[in-house]
């Protein structure tokens, strides 16, 4: 029993990894331009497809393909916010909410068109593939490196805003973009940062969840990107830490749900996350570290 | 210095800036005063970049032999870096950011990294407080060091204009005292400021020359001590009777 529940931990802690990394993003971009950006779980799927794009082509080095797929993800985000969102600034909250279901629409029926609906096995190099037992608890490397990756980035992220110029611009700019502008920051590029460091972690989520689950498809984002929005929720939206706490909370939960209970009812999985979320709203409606946040732009 | 030539400006489709005109010579206060709504905060937004003007020119001249620019389309973040700070009202400190961060993006866009930590002494030394204060968060300061630490981070940019809206706004007296008492300190050392103020008294007297705003317009100009014995100003502003 103690073995199962350490391998249930472990599997806690791989997927909220995976949540965190989408959360992050999910949390920025809302924290400066208070946009639900409902394509962020797209992000994922891309990411997804380039790891498999760049696995299939050849020989290129594991670490490589973490910074490509990094890179690549930055890129969509740029792009993306480029030419869908930086038009609707200063529009009202539900126009860039909308904005952004059409960027997911697009996104995912590209996704489709380029590459059809049916589901891709997800390759994944042997030497990640290796499983190793620690105690009760086994583990591919994969598994150990999603955890690791994904600790790593965050531990960057963290650092990056707390103590650089950068991160001190940006979290001025979270706070009051007006009074941002007026010491001179520019906020263009601030806003951009944000959707390529967000979109960055949500590509490399994409690998991870490749790697994990084994098969992908063009339409693989939207429950990322779903948890994201719970785990960005529960944290306090806005809130970087609190998106991290919010996706592994999210992770444990989900697994110890599905774990505990009898079969039958693991399929209700989903449904009992957002029980989850709306108690932690009732009782912290800014979330467990959100603070109260006017409305931006 | 600076020049504000029959500037119109909108919010959104509200017409609030009717032809606004006015002036500030190099080393003066100017204090600007009228009722709520007269249109005071939209002005130095349309000089500070932050609104823009449907029609006039704002003119700039940083230091009496420096040669004059049109910054009527000029972008806040150029602005700045020309030595225009607008302080704006309500005591906007970044309460995520701690105390010395404040300061320290009060100067983002200077890369003299001695000068800054000069200009960090001498905003100490002005606002001891804040020296002292500098690991604390911003949001935790009370009211009056707020309004301290706007200051000094307006400061930071080194300006040779600062705009000022409402200082006293929500302070005790006492407190309103000093701040007033500051600002004359550093216009002696050089800053020129523009002064918008609902607290006319003080400001009319500290000023050197000053307007009167009513409904987007400039109805009165004068010098401090004139404005202040002007019946209607006494009548509209200094609750004569
Ligand atoms: N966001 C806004 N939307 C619509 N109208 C606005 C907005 N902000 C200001 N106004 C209008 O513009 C006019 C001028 O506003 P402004 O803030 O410049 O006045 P003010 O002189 O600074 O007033 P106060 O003394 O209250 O600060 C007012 O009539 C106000 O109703
Ligand atoms: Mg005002």
């Amino acid at each position: 029993m103690v073995g199962y529940i350490a391998q249930q931990l472990v599997n806690g802690l791989i997927l909220g990894s995976m949540y965190a990394l989408v959360a992050i993003g999910f949390t920025m971009i809302y924290g400066i331009i208070r946009l639900i950006n409902f394509a962020h779980g797209d992000i994922v799927m891309i990411g997804a497809f380039v790891t498999l794009g760049l696995v299939i082509s050849g020989q290129i080095p594991f670490p490589v393909i973490i910074i490509l797929v990094i890179l690549a993800g930055a890129l969509m985000g740029i792009i993306i916010e480029r030419a869908a969102f930086r038009p609707m600034r200063g529009a009202p909250q539900v126009t860039g909410f909308i904005t952004s279901l059409a960027v997911s629409i697009l996104l995912q029926n590209l996704g489709i068109l380029l590459l059809t609906a049916q589901p891709r096995n997800f390759f994944c190099p042997d030497y990640l593939q290796t499983v190793f037992n620690l105690g009760s608890v086994s583990l591919r490397t994969i598994d150990l490196a999603i955890v690791v990756i994904a600790v790593v980035l965050m531990v960057f992220l963290v650092l990056l805003v707390r103590f650089t110029r950068l991160g001190m611009a940006m979290r001025a700019t979270a706070e009051n973009l007006k009074v941002a502008l007026l010491m001179g920051i520019n906020i263009n590029r601030i806003i951009m940062l944000a959707f390529a460091i967000g979109s960055g972690l949500a590509g490399v989520a994409g690998m991870m969840w490749g790697a994990r689950y084994g098969q992908i498809d063009p339409l693989l984002g939207f429950v990322p990107g779903l948890k994201a929005f719970v785990a960005a929720v529960i944290g306090g939206v806005g809130s970087i830490p609190g998106a991290m706490l919010g996706g592994y909370l999210l992770g444990f939960a989900e697994v110890l749900f599905v774990g505990l209970l009898p079969p039958i009812y693991s399929s209700y999985r989903d449904a009992f996350v957002f029980i989850i979320l709306i108690l932690i709203l009732l009782v912290l409606p800014t979330g467990l570290l959100g603070r109260k946040m006017e409305e931006g732009v | 210095m600076l020049e504000v030539r029959d500037s119109h400006a909108y919010i959104g489709q509200t017409y609030v800036l009717k032809g606004v005109s006015l002036e500030v010579r190099h080393r003066e206060i100017v204090a600007l005063i009228g009722a709520n709504g007269a249109g005071k905060t939209t002005t130095l937004s349309t000089i500070s970049g932050l609104t823009r003007s449907r029609r006039g020119k704002i003119l700039f001249r940083p230091d009496p032999d420096a040669t004059q620019r049109d910054i009527t389309r000029v972008p806040a973040e150029e602005i700045v870096s020309m030595g225009i700070s607008h302080c704006p009202e309500g005591r906007q400190v970044f309460s995520d950011l701690n105390v010395w961060e404040n300061l320290l993006i009060g100067a983002y866009l200077r890369k003299d990294k001695q000068a800054i930590q000069s200009d960090l002494q001498w905003v100490c030394e002005l606002f001891p407080i804040l020296g002292d204060r500098r690991r604390q968060s911003a949001g935790s300061l009370s009211g009056g060091e707020q309004m301290m630490l706007v200051i000094g981070r307006a400061l930071m940019s080194r300006p040779r204009l600062l705009l000022l809206d409402e200082p006293s706004l929500g302070l005790a007296p006492i407190l309103v005292e000093v701040i007033f008492e500051m600002l004359e300190q550093i216009n002696a050392q050089g800053t020129t400021i523009l002064l918008v103020e609902q607290n006319a008294r003080m400001a009319l007297e500290l000023a050197q020359r000053a307007y009167v705003m009513e409904t987007g317009r400039v109805t009165l100009s004068g010098t401090g001590r004139e404005l202040a014995e002007n019946e209607e100003v006494r009548k509209a502003y200094l609750g004569a009777t």
